[in-house]
């Protein structure tokens, strides 16, 4: 119970300490590799406490395609360099109390919350059933996520096809001046066309209307 | 101290919570840091829901925590799409510049 407590309270440690970097640091690739640190910290307090499967899906997930997103976006963009100060900008300096006062009441309003509050007594006998036993967590998941929630499974699938879709559509252009492979004229070609048989007068040649 | 219990983990969560608010009001010079503290928010909603999970020996926490993530996952490709597009379009994502709307 020591090891659990010390492991809980150092991983802890990194994720709020790595928050309040990926809000402060300066460069806002810091700010990315930071989130990641985030992550990684939380993933493995997920693992630690017992749901080991989503402490892998976190680590691919977040680690491996959100933050990795977030770092292409910010090396494309060459916006590394725009300094981001807190407390640096001058004309606009009343957000910052009022940014600093909300917060704080929203601290301690779940703080109150977390204090005072307290389980229905018969709320572990309703819940407990639900739990396979002697099983692995992903086998858990599994046997529930596939069966009870196999609606919303596919709705977020769903979800995913459309940010996809969302995301390319958002994102294409057409630039002037760039020769594209246009496949449906390509393959939609006719013979009559593409070849022209041309009489050829001699010491005259051929004009070629390009 | 050294027995940790689901308020820890609750406390944790309140934290996380509270800095990524702060950092969505306090930031005022990037777009892309302010998506990545509503991601800091939707990750203390999830430290939230998995613990409650565990210590109450039921599973829709958990279930619901890996729809949280694929949501999560598909407002980030959305919302840095339209970052890249905004940045063709205005050649800036700075905060402050961006004031289209007058807000």
């Amino acid at each position: 119970m020591l090891a659990h407590a010390i492991f809980f309270y150092f991983f802890s440690f990194v994720a709020i300490i790595s928050a309040i970097m990926v809000t402060a640091s300066k460069n806002t690739v810091h700010s990315v590799f930071f989130l990641i640190l985030d992550f990684i910290s939380i993933s493995c307090l997920f693992i630690m406490i017992g749901a080991e499967f989503l402490g892998m899906i976190m680590l691919i997930v977040y680690v491996g395609a959100v933050a990795v997103l977030f770092l292409f976006v910010v090396m494309m963009l060459n916006v590394a360099q725009q300094k981001n100060q807190w407390f640096k900008s001058s004309e606009t300096s009343t957000h910052i109390p009022v940014g600093l006062i909300v917060s704080l009441i929203i601290f301690f309003e779940l703080i109150i919350v977390i204090g005072g509050w307290k389980y229905k007594p018969d709320i572990i006998k309703n819940f407990s059933d639900s739990l396979i036993s002697n099983s692995t967590n992903t086998h858990t998941i599994g046997s529930v996520l596939y069966t009870e929630y196999i609606h919303l499974f596919q709705i977020s699938g769903m979800i995913l096809l459309v940010a996809m879709i969302g995301a390319i559509v958002l994102t294409f252009r057409k630039r002037e001046g760039v020769k594209r492979q246009n496949y449906f004229s390509q393959i939609s070609r006719e013979k009559n066309q593409g070849v022209e048989l041309v009489e050829v007068k001699s010491n005259e040649g051929v004009k070629i209307d390009v | 101290m050294f027995e940790v219990s689901l308020g820890h983990y609750l406390t944790l969560g309140a934290i996380i919570f509270t800095i990524g608010i702060i950092g969505i009001f306090l930031n005022r010079k990037n777009v892309i840091v302010i998506l990545m503290s509503i991601e800091l928010i939707l990750l203390a909603v999830n430290i939230n829901l998995v613990s409650f999970s565990i210590f109450l020996q039921d599973l829709s926490g958990q279930i619901f925590t890996l729809f949280i993530l694929t949501v999560a996952a598909a407002e980030a490709a959305i919302g840095l799409a339209i970052i890249v597009v905004y940045y063709r379009n205005a050649g800036t994502i700075r905060v402050e510049e961006i004031e289209n709307l007058k807000g």
